[in-house]
């Protein structure tokens, strides 16, 4: 494909059709398209590409799409849709069942605040709200990590080592409206590079299976371990992914986590999407004024990378979590989740709840966060981190 | 594709459905018409999904799909446009109870409709949530005493065919469980009607309507004849075919026979009434614009 300017929706977009296109040879591709603002764009592109074997089914709501996703993931064919904000909510209880049913469905997040107030801009608990779903959690940082990532859930989401829902999150407008250069994905090295997809549990007439009725306690139990398990198998299964992606196409994607210059830090930032892209300047700043200091992007945030962060932090006496998102009455998600991670530790762990409602979080404003974390002699309860557009 | 599958109901005996419940006759009927095809079912949350019983077992004889309540003919629609796309001719048929149909499920309904999806969409109206004990539906008749009417509704019924002959599909009709030759017929002209298809049968359910479960055809059979629930079918949502005619039963014959109705304060000659208007309605359509 070459080096292209597009937009983070254009590129989303393009690499979903690719991906559906490539299982053309299999059972097709269908996925379900409505549109919410930011991420309309995606399934203007999917409604315009012309499948040789798919169709993209414009639905009456959110809830919908991912309903003919769920009938087509059950067919055999990959399936895939995109939403935002009050649309991943009013899509909640088929994202449950997506998970439920074990199906390789793709959804690109694009994250936006959940009104109302009504607000569009960028604010993860859309998707962190749905944290629970049995769904993988990736937060894309760029417009490649995002393009390269879609390519590599489809892999991951197939694989029968998982055979799980895969979402994959930008930044509303930060990612999905602003032009980067990105390397798109030619159709022939996709078509190499994801095998057919293959549903065990699909629609079958010769064996005439009913797929979701009565469980007892017993049973459930069952499902909801096996749904772990596979969360559990996801590293092994990124692993071979991110290997075979790059063996492909010529560069690494990111991981579950990206560390950088955390092995002898003394304080430890962590962050997510393009909330990290903006710390990685201002850690590199200080790392030149000769502060000891280190940063982590968590990308996924299902299965929760917990082996791998505690690796990373290794011997930090201060960690700072930066939550574009908020858990009334807790505080920021990401948060909670390294709380849980270090627990059996003494770091003294901070928590900073920045650029909500798509506050424009300026390296200035990290810098402050920094200079706090540095000032604390204890860790308080979440602190806001008011910013102005 | 092995004879014992072909040979395999599409309801298998030992369900738990209910004595006279009328979807036990609505699913043989079915069987009868479109088991040599192997469908595919679809069905909510409703009492027709807790008849497939308990995993692993199941009462139904070919794949089917639980779908979320107000997702059937999304999830269908998925299961419907792959099918076509790999060449497959299995039918994809939604059964669904009221409570989606007309409530819940009547906004995926509505679109899948609009869209002509390849799908047949077989509602088994029993007037009210079953499954969860019998409270009112937007299809539970005026008067009808249920679990959240306690002193019997006051709002009319939905006009459900009306409602989806409005989306021009390209065929609607009802269902008597009483009227057998007229079901299947109904059943085969869907099964040689390619896009969307919408049937609605009127399902006793001997525990909601608080009727004997050995009455239940008869009361579907007083119902048509009373005029109340009219036989007939709509092409393309603008030609109409009458198949039955009221024959002068008294309302109250088929009303004094469930207990739904006792001491409801149902105003019968106003409801008579309404039902008269509805059918000068279907008459003139038939008329004007037959099939």
């Amino acid at each position: 494909m070459g080096r292209t300017l597009c937009t983070g929706n254009y590129a989303a977009g393009h690499t979903l059709a690719v991906a559906g296109e490539a299982n053309r040879a299999a059972r097709g591709c269908c996925g379900g398209a409505y549109p919410i603002t930011p991420q309309t764009e995606i399934i203007e592109y999917l409604r315009g590409f012309n499948f040789r074997k798919g169709r993209i089914v414009p639905v009456e709501s959110e809830h919908s799409a991912m309903g003919v996703c769920i009938g087509a993931s059950l067919s055999g064919a990959r399936a895939f849709t995109a939403s935002s904000s009050n649309g991943l909510a009013y899509m909640t209880e088929n994202v449950f069942a997506a998970g439920y049913y074990r199906l390789p469905i793709v959804m690109i997040a694009v994250n936006r605040t959940l009104g109302p107030p009504w607000n569009i801009w960028v604010d993860q608990g859309d998707s962190l709200a749905l944290r629970d779903a049995a769904w993988l959690q990736f937060y894309c940082h760029s417009h490649q990590d995002l393009v390269d990532t879609i390519a590599i859930a489809f892999r991951v989401a197939e694989d029968a080592r998982v055979m799980l829902p895969v979402m994959v999150a930008m930044d509303g407008f930060v990612t999905s409206h602003t032009e980067m250069v990105v390397e798109l994905l030619d159709q022939e090295r996709v078509d190499r590079y994801l095998p057919p997809c293959e549903v065990p549990h699909r629609v079958q007439h010769s064996r005439p299976a009913t797929i979701g009725n009565l469980t007892w306690p017993r049973e459930t139990e069952r499902h909801r371990r096996d749904i772990q398990e596979a969360m559990e198998r996801v590293p092994a299964v990124l692993d071979e992914a991110i290997g075979e992606f790059e063996s492909m196409f010529g560069r690494r994607a990111d991981g579950a986590i990206v560390a950088e210059q955390t092995e002898d830090a003394e304080t430890i930032l962590i962050a997510s999407s393009t909330m990290a892209a903006t710390l990685r300047g201002v850690v590199r700043a200080r790392r030149l004024r000769g502060e000891r200091i280190g940063m982590i992007r968590i990308k996924q945030f299902r299965p929760f990378p917990r082996s791998e962060l505690l690796r990373a932090i290794g011997g930090a006496r201060r960690v700072g979590v930066l939550d574009r998102n908020h858990s009334p009455g807790s505080g920021g998600i990401f948060w909670n989740e390294v709380a849980a991670t270090l627990h059996s530790s003494d770091i003294l762990l901070q928590d900073y709840i920045a650029g909500i409602g798509g506050g424009d979080v300026t390296p200035e404003i990290l810098d402050s966060i920094i200079d706090d974390l540095a000032s604390r002699t204890a860790a308080v309860d979440p602190l806001w981190q008011e910013v102005a557009v | 594709m092995t004879s014992a599958l072909l040979d395999e109901p599409l309801l298998r005996p030992g369900n738990t459905n209910c004595a006279g419940c009328g979807m036990s006759i609505g699913l043989q009927w079915l069987d009868e018409v479109f088991a040599d095809q192997r469908p595919c079912l679809v069905i909510p949350a409703a009492c027709a999904i807790v008849t497939a019983g308990a995993f692993p077992t199941t009462s139904y004889g070919v794949p089917t799909l639980a779908a979320t309540f107000a997702s059937a003919p999304a999830f269908a629609t998925g299961v419907s446009v792959v099918t076509e796309l790999n060449g497959e001719t299995n039918p994809t048929i939604c059964w669904a109870g009221d409570g989606g149909t007309y409530d819940i499920g009547m906004a995926s309904l509505s679109a899948a409709a609009e869209r002509n999806e390849d799908i047949l969409y077989i509602c088994y109206d029993n007037e009210i949530y079953g499954n969860t004990g019998g409270q009112r539906s937007s299809a539970t008749p005026e008067g009808a005493m249920t679990s959240t009417t306690p002193r019997g509704k006051t709002e009319w019924k939905k006009d459900m065919v009306a409602i989806m002959a409005a989306h021009r599909i390209p065929y609607a009709a009802t269902l008597s469980v009483a009227h057998r030759e007229d079901f299947l017929r109904k059943l085969r002209v869907a099964r040689q009607t390619r896009g969307f298809r919408f049937l609605v049968m009127l399902s006793p359910c001997p525990i909601g309507w608080k009727s004997s479960s050995d009455e239940s055809i008869e009361l579907v059979d007083l119902a048509v004849r009373s005029g109340l629930f009219p036989l007939y079918e709509v092409f393309d949502g603008e030609r109409y075919t009458i198949n039955v005619r009221p024959d002068g039963t008294d309302l109250r014959e088929y009303l004094s026979r469930q207990r739904r109705y006792a001491g409801s304060a149902l105003d019968v000659d106003a409801a008579a009434g309404r039902i008269a208007r509805q059918w000068r309605i279907l008459e003139t359509m038939a008329k004007q614009f037959p099939a």
